[in-house]
């Protein structure tokens, strides 16, 4: 073992057994801060600890339920510990002592007098949710590398982890009417995302400025690959690349809302059903909405028609534009159809499950959850010039023609788009 | 001379309450309550008539008193508490059948009120997010509470059809909660520990009892028509609300809700029907500008407001979280330091 690792033996069992449930307590909470710092010790730098344990003080009150229990005469303030405190090891107070022991004497304070207050039951467990919290955290600090980013900013990380962690717990926090919730989709869904974006598909955005900063506007996009990875990385494309930093809303299909699980997810997302109701609300809000016209007829196509796109729905896209008199931004993607190239299908077996289609590709289902990892193809996503809705007057979405001309127009701007951008691609995968 | 207001379900929480404030407010001269049970608490100023809706005996009430409104408020939403789904189905549909055939055949009756709910929109994977007035319901309900519901709304609109003098109001409620009121809603949150549906979150709006309330006077007292959807602003989703009423959750695939309700201990009478499971996954939201802009109604309360008066109200596990942070706050965000210090003085001392 490490000579961090020497140090777990952690405080010796007599301390803990010393007047039960206060003992207890005051050890639980202390062993939580000798896993905050020694999982900053692990991270390899003495400098780590002294920056997260002040982050971590800073947290004080959270763990003032855990020590109501605590006698009055125990209270008394002084720099002396407790007897049935366990000891400090003598390993840690040489190195990062300092600081560790220096923060010490303050939070015990704190807490003890803190301890006057009364809490109810539900106080005690929010109490040890959060100790929980404070382990994740310590133990998090630990596990992850020392990068180059500096040790303050990974504590910093880590005390918004513990805050997040909070707020999710206590629920407390917002979603809108569709489900979205901004804070766990900014903080949880989108950083999952953000390495295949970067490091799996590297992906490169052209034009993302073509979407406004501020009001309704209609992204619509080629879909392609079998899954919906290409949804994802438009939205994670807009959020991160575009100066505004907007949430794409994107439809889906009521298959996505009927699986469990995927269902809750897309809603908290930001998604919601392709319907022209939940679309022309979306859009009247002044929210960026994310179209996919194609749905399963362009996900679902096989591997030998890659890039061409299927039949755009029924304009119903363009209709809740014009009614809203939002732009229309065309997106095409290239990439997605590298992903999972879908050589077969199984429809008999498809309809059996109720699956629009049942894909057969290179590696699924024959090397199993394996097969599940998309190939890293090399994507290129172009946002072009917006088709303004706003020159059309009142009423132009009763006029079909129109509804499918504006199609039309779309369709052959995104396909043009495509096939330009497969001219600049080097390779599918470089 | 004021207005005649018969107020059905006055036995009830809302409609007792709904029949006193009418009894207090000067445009009324005279509030006559119906229900099968006399109400627990005598209210003044109400007349009270037993009578089953179920019989013709309402037809005797309504052309006695002269009534020349009449707010329908009795329908049950539990079956656990009408003693099961017969009941419940007879209460609401042939009870409001007897009372709308009385109604067209009376002379003096003008505006017919009904506490509707958001059920007759159903709901499920093809719905959209948001309902308005006008969204049809896909798939309907075809059984339940939400089944009742629409039948009552089809009557209700034959009858503004035969009767086109007779001003109707159909307002669709978002699920009522609040510090007194039961419902299947509240009796849900009653367990000590929430079966929800494995792998779904539903988005839920509730409407403060107190609101629910003022809605009612408002329609019977306002000249708003047809269907209207109340609802408080703002969605909770049910693992939040579960959170803030600091109950344990044990996610349950939607398959097995029916054996789940064998075991729900007796006395805890929660609906945990199939509808009610799908409202628990689906969620849904109701669009309110009907009822700002043609009724003018503000409700008082948000949803997220009015879920954590009933969590206080009823002392659920989460009141003391939900207490805490209501706190007004004076320091800044570590507002846990400056207190500590003061504390530490006055211990001392």
């Amino acid at each position: 073992m490490t000579p961090a690792g020497s140090t777990r033996t952690g405080p010796p069992p007599e301390g803990r057994a010393g007047d039960g449930g206060a003992a207890r307590s005051d050890a639980a909470a202390r062993s939580a801060a000798d896993l905050v710092a020694r999982g900053a010790e692990r991270a390899g730098r003495a400098g780590t600890s002294r920056r997260i344990a002040p982050l971590m003080e800073g947290r004080a009150p959270c763990r003032l339920p855990r020590e109501r229990h605590r006698p009055a005469t125990e209270r008394g303030a002084g720099p002396e510990r407790p007897d049935d405190a366990p000891p400090v090891p003598p390993g840690r107070s040489g190195t990062a002592g300092g600081p560790v022991d220096g923060d010490g004497p303050g939070r015990d304070g704190a807490s003890r007098t803190r301890s006057g207050t009364r809490h109810g039951p539900e106080d005690d467990r929010l109490g040890q949710v959060e100790d929980l919290a404070d382990r994740v955290g310590a133990e998090l600090a630990g596990l992850l590398p020392a990068t180059g980013h500096g040790d303050a900013e990974l504590g910093r990380g880590i005390a918004q982890l513990l805050a997040f962690l909070r707020k999710r717990l206590a629920g407390d926090y917002e979603v809108d009417e569709f489900g979205f919730d901004p804070e766990l989709t900014g903080t949880v869904l989108l950083a999952l995302l953000r390495p295949l974006y970067r490091r799996w598909f590297r992906v490169e955005v052209r034009g993302v400025e073509n979407i406004p900063d501020t009001g309704g506007a209609l992204v619509v996009s080629n879909h392609a690959g079998t899954i919906a990875l290409d949804a994802l990385m438009v939205q994670l494309a807009v959020h991160d690349e575009h100066p505004a930093h907007r949430n794409l809303r994107p439809l889906g299909a009521d298959l996505v809302f009927s699986t469990p699980v995927l269902g809750h997810l897309a809603r908290k997302g930001g998604a919601t059903l392709a319907t022209t109701a939940d679309a022309e609300l979306l859009l009247s809000r002044g929210e960026a909405v994310g179209v996919w016209p194609e749905g399963f007829k362009g996900v679902g196509k096989p591997f030998s028609e890659r890039y061409k796109l299927q039949r755009f729905g029924r304009g119903g896209f363009v209709t809740a534009a014009l009614r809203t008199r939002t732009p229309i931004v065309p997106c095409a993607v290239v990439g997605s159809e590298e992903t999972y190239p879908m050589l077969g299908n199984l429809p008999a077996l498809a309809r059996l499950l109720g699956l629009p289609y049942l894909p057969l590709t290179p590696t699924w289902p024959w090397l199993g959850p394996l097969g599940m990892v998309p190939l890293p193809s090399k994507w290129l996503i172009e946002f072009s010039e917006p088709v303004r809705t706003e020159e059309f007057g009142h009423g132009a979405q009763e006029d079909p023609m129109l509804v499918f001309d504006l199609t039309d127009q779309v369709r052959q701007n995104i396909q043009q788009t495509l096939y330009t951008l497969l001219l600049h691609r080097r390779s599918v995968f470089f | 001379m004021g207005r005649v207001v018969l107020v059905t379900g006055v036995s009830g929480h809302l409609g007792g309450r709904l029949a006193s404030d009418l009894a207090r407010d000067p445009a009324v001269g005279r509030v006559i309550g119906v229900d099968v049970v006399p109400p627990r608490s005598d209210p003044s100023g109400i007349e009270f008539v037993r009578t089953d809706l179920r019989t013709t005996g309402i037809a005797k009430v309504i052309r006695r008193c002269g009534a020349d409104t009449v707010a329908h408020l009795n329908v049950i939403t539990n079956p656990a508490r009408a003693g099961g789904r017969v009941p419940m189905k007879e209460l609401n549909v042939l009870g409001t059948m007897q009372l709308l055939a009385a109604c067209q055949r009376s002379g003096s009756v003008g505006r017919f009120v009904v506490r509707s709910s958001a059920v007759v929109y159903g709901c499920g994977p093809r719905n959209p997010a948001v309902f308005r007035e006008d969204t049809g319901p896909s798939p309907a309900p075809v059984s339940g509470w939400g089944r009742d519901m629409i039948e009552v709304e089809g009557y209700v609109r034959d009858l503004s059809r035969r009767r086109s003098d007779i001003e109707v109001a159909l307002l669709r409620m978002a699920p009522v909660v609040g510090p007194v009121i039961s419902n299947s809603f509240t009796d849900y949150f009653r367990l000590p520990v929430l079966p929800t549906p494995l792998g779904f979150d539903a988005r839920l709006q509730f409407l403060h009892e107190q609101d629910a309330l003022r809605a009612l006077r408002t329609a019977v007292l306002g000249p708003c028509t047809g269907a209207i959807n109340i609802a408080g602003d703002g969605v909770i989703m049910l693992s939040q609300a579960a959170r803030l009423a600091g109950r344990p959750v044990v996610p349950v695939p939607r398959i097995a809700s029916p054996l789940l309700r064998r075991l729900v201990p007796r006395g805890l009478e929660t609906d945990l029907s199939t509808e009610q499971m799908r409202l628990l996954s689906f969620g849904s939201v109701l669009d309110t500008t009907r009822m700002r802009r043609e009724m003018r109604f503000e409700p008082l309360h948000t949803t997220r407001g009015a879920f954590e008066d009933f969590v206080l109200g009823r002392q659920l596990p989460g009141a003391g979280m939900i207490r805490e942070r209501n706190r007004p706050r004076t320091g800044p965000p570590d507002r846990g330091l400056p207190r500590i210090g003061g504390a530490a003085c006055g211990e001392a001392g």
